[in-house]
């Protein structure tokens, strides 16, 4: 037996000279720093993930209907009728939400660990290109079920183009392809969701991976295995302190792997709702264009850069800026490489100015998130007391967060750019080195 | 012929041309494909005019109709509605809706209640920020949103607030006063939203 794989192995050799090689470049000599923590699991999973929404999407596309008459419809068919239609449904729906937990925390840690920086300006970048495909491909999915809050939340983001000055309407209407969310917009989201995007992301996802195996992967000490020490017990030229990617990490992925799916089997199976965030109530209704939903909000994981919009008032008789802000927020993290030029790259080594204007940073993001959810709007009172005006607070209170969001990246520039920063000394290698 | 000198200038050019030439097909051969993002002639045919008896609408109440898949706000405004409009002036962004609203309404209706008849608010109820319909909150009563609030409309999405001329007060997200649509009254009790008055009328 072993005898017929050796000899079909050898054929298609044979035939694919580069095969072989690429596979020992990517995997089995590969050498990555061997001090990954559990920050370096949330990439490997987003690849999980990604393959998760691929499979379960597919299948869902099997007994979906994408017409406005009937898309409600069908998803409710698909939850009732269909065979497992409920578990193929909940695994797409908590994956995407499970996505971006994975890519928050997987940009988190590139920007704590300074992975972002010179030589993987790249890799940042094309993981940048990456969540923009994702928030896009997210909120197009989102819009499927057509139930109310699909067709309201297609109408306000569609119409942030709208308030683009003098082509804004057009642009809206040719975006939707009618005067409202309609036939035409459902069709061709559908279209979006379940070819061009997935192609873009698969695409970007191998860029990605392309320009990091390029430059090797950063690590929590921040130090450059490539200009340490060489020689290992597989390479006597290759890093001292890299191991081979396969067997090593992806058997401690596959470790990653276990957790994750137990978790997310555990939402699946026990609260796939998850309490209205992940698949929000006002969402079983179908879409009503006459009857926006009493509380409109995105799902959870655009809350944040959704509560900016709503914390720029218009001026000047446009509502553009909100929508700017929105826009600003996410440009400023492509631009993360050439704001934050401090020579440290790891968060243990850096200057304590950095740490505090990074720990205020995620709180602002929460607070925002939280805004984002109208979770303000049931709190504040129930803190404040009940006579309390809740538009005043909530603007004050989301109009500071907007500030210490945007003011993170000013005090980066300044505190990088004009040599601030007072850091610790590096380690020459890895500190978990023989 | 084998070695001959290579002519870079030359190569240059011819490179170029291919580029643009190929650039410019490429774009021309896009243009289909946008303008198929258009609304299509069936869905610009539908907007037929809506003809709405107002015998119904009690004072004080809302009726909702739809032109154009658009929902509009009929309203029956009470003489306290009406009276509360002047005293909103100073808290709203273009009271006179002569200013950054001032394409929000036909001519006929740019007036102090925004209306043909002052009792009468027909109103396309889409929010002028990213277009929720806002929720019509008529009563005059404190509320969490506006401790003083004057009876009017109050936007779930992003809590835009609008008095009951549907006019935009400061400090919100909204830029503009809402839409009124063309429209006019058939007879007494009867509206027709789509067609406004014959001229001179
Ligand atoms: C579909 C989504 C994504 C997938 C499948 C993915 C996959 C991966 C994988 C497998 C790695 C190597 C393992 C690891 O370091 O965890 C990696 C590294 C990296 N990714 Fe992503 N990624 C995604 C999105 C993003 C996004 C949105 C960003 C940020 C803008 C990003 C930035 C980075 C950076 C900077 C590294 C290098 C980390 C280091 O060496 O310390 N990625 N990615
Ligand atoms: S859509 Fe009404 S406030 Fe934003």
């Amino acid at each position: 037996m072993a005898n017929v794989f050796a000899r079909i192995g050898d054929w298609v050799n044979e035939r694919t000279p580069g095969l072989a090689p690429m596979y020992r470049k990517h995997m089995t000599e590969y050498y990555a720093p061997k001090n990954f923590n559990l920050w370096y699991y949330f990439g490997s999973l987003a690849m999980l993930v990604l393959v998760n929404q691929i499979v379960t999407g597919i299948f869902l596309t099997m007994n979906y209907d994408p017409s406005a008459s009937g898309a409600f419809d069908s998803v409710q068919y698909i939850m009732r009728d269909v065979e497992w239609g409920w578990l193929i449904r909940y695994m797409h729906t908590t994956g995407a939400s499970l996505f971006f937990v994975v890519v928050f925390l997987h940009m988190f840690r590139g920007i704590m660990y300074g992975s972002f920086k010179k030589p993987r300006e790249l890799v940042w970048l094309l993981g940048m290109l990456i969540f923009l495909a994702l928030m896009a491909e997210a909120f197009m999915g989102y819009v499927l079920p057509w139930g109310n809050m699909s067709f309201w939340g297609a109408k306000v983001i569609v119409s942030l183009f709208g308030t683009i000055p003098k082509i804004g309407p057009a642009l809206q209407e040719w975006i939707m392809g009618d005067f409202l969310p309609a036939d035409a917009t459902l069709n061709r989201f559908f279209a979006l969701h379940v070819i061009a995007l997935p192609i873009v992301l698969l695409l970007l996802v191998v860029l990605h991976l392309a320009a990091l195996h390029e430059v090797g992967s950063n690590n929590p000490d921040g130090v450059e295995i490539k200009k340490g020490p060489k020689g290992n017990r597989w390479d006597a030229l290759k890093p001292a302190d890299g191991i081979p990617f396969h067997p090593y990490y992806t058997v401690k992925d596959l470790v990653g792997v276990g957790f994750f799916l137990l978790i997310a089997a555990f939402i699946i199976f026990f609260a796939p709702t998850f309490g209205g965030w992940f698949l929000e109530h006002d969402n079983s209704i179908a879409a009503n264009n006459l009857v926006t939903p009493a509380q409109i909000k995105p799902v959870w994981y655009f809350t944040a850069f959704y509560a900016i919009v709503r914390m720029v008032p218009s001026a000047f008789g446009t509502a553009v800026w909100g929508v700017l802000g929105m826009f600003g927020s996410i440009a400023l993290l492509f631009a993360l490489p050439w704001i934050d030029v401090g020579p440290v790259k790891s968060i243990r080594y850096r200057g304590t100015g950095y740490k505090v204007a990074l720990t205020i940073f995620v709180i602002a993001f929460f607070c925002l998130m939280a805004l984002g959810m109208d979770l303000t709007d049931e709190y504040f009172p129930r803190i404040f007391g009940a006579g309390i005006d809740i538009t005043l607070w909530d603007n004050v209170f989301g109009r500071i967060m907007t500030v210490a969001y945007f003011g993170f990246f000013v005090f980066l520039w300044l505190y990088t750019h004009l040599g601030w920063e007072k850091t610790k000394p590096v380690p020459d290698r890895v500190t978990t080195h023989d | 012929m084998a070695n001959e000198v290579v002519d870079h200038g030359r190569r240059r050019f011819l490179t170029s041309a291919t580029a643009v030439v190929g650039g410019v097909g490429i774009v021309s051969a896009a243009v289909p494909f946008i303008k198929s993002w258009e609304p299509s002639a069936r869905a610009k045919a539908a907007g037929a005019p809506v003809t709405q008896s107002l015998k119904k609408i009690e004072s004080g109440q809302q009726l909702i109709v739809a032109w154009r898949s658009l929902p509009v706000f009929i309203v029956n405004r009470t003489p306290e509605q009406l009276a509360a409009l002047p005293k909103q002036d100073p808290r709203l962004v273009d009271p006179k809706s002569d200013g950054s609203s001032s394409e929000q309404q036909p001519k006929y209706a740019q007036n102090e209640t925004r209306s043909i008849k002052p009792e009468w608010l027909v109103m396309v109820g889409i929010c002028t920020h990213l277009g929720c319909v806002p929720n019509y909150v008529g009563e005059m009563k404190p509320e969490p949103f506006d401790p003083n609030w004057q009876g009017g409309y109050y936007c779930p999405c992003h809590h835009s607030r609008y008095d009951m001329a549907g006019r935009v007060y400061r400090g919100v997200p909204a830029p503009k006063n809402m839409q009124i649509p063309p429209y006019h009254f058939v007879d007494d009790t009867t509206v027709q939203i789509g067609v406004g008055p014959k001229e001179g009328a």
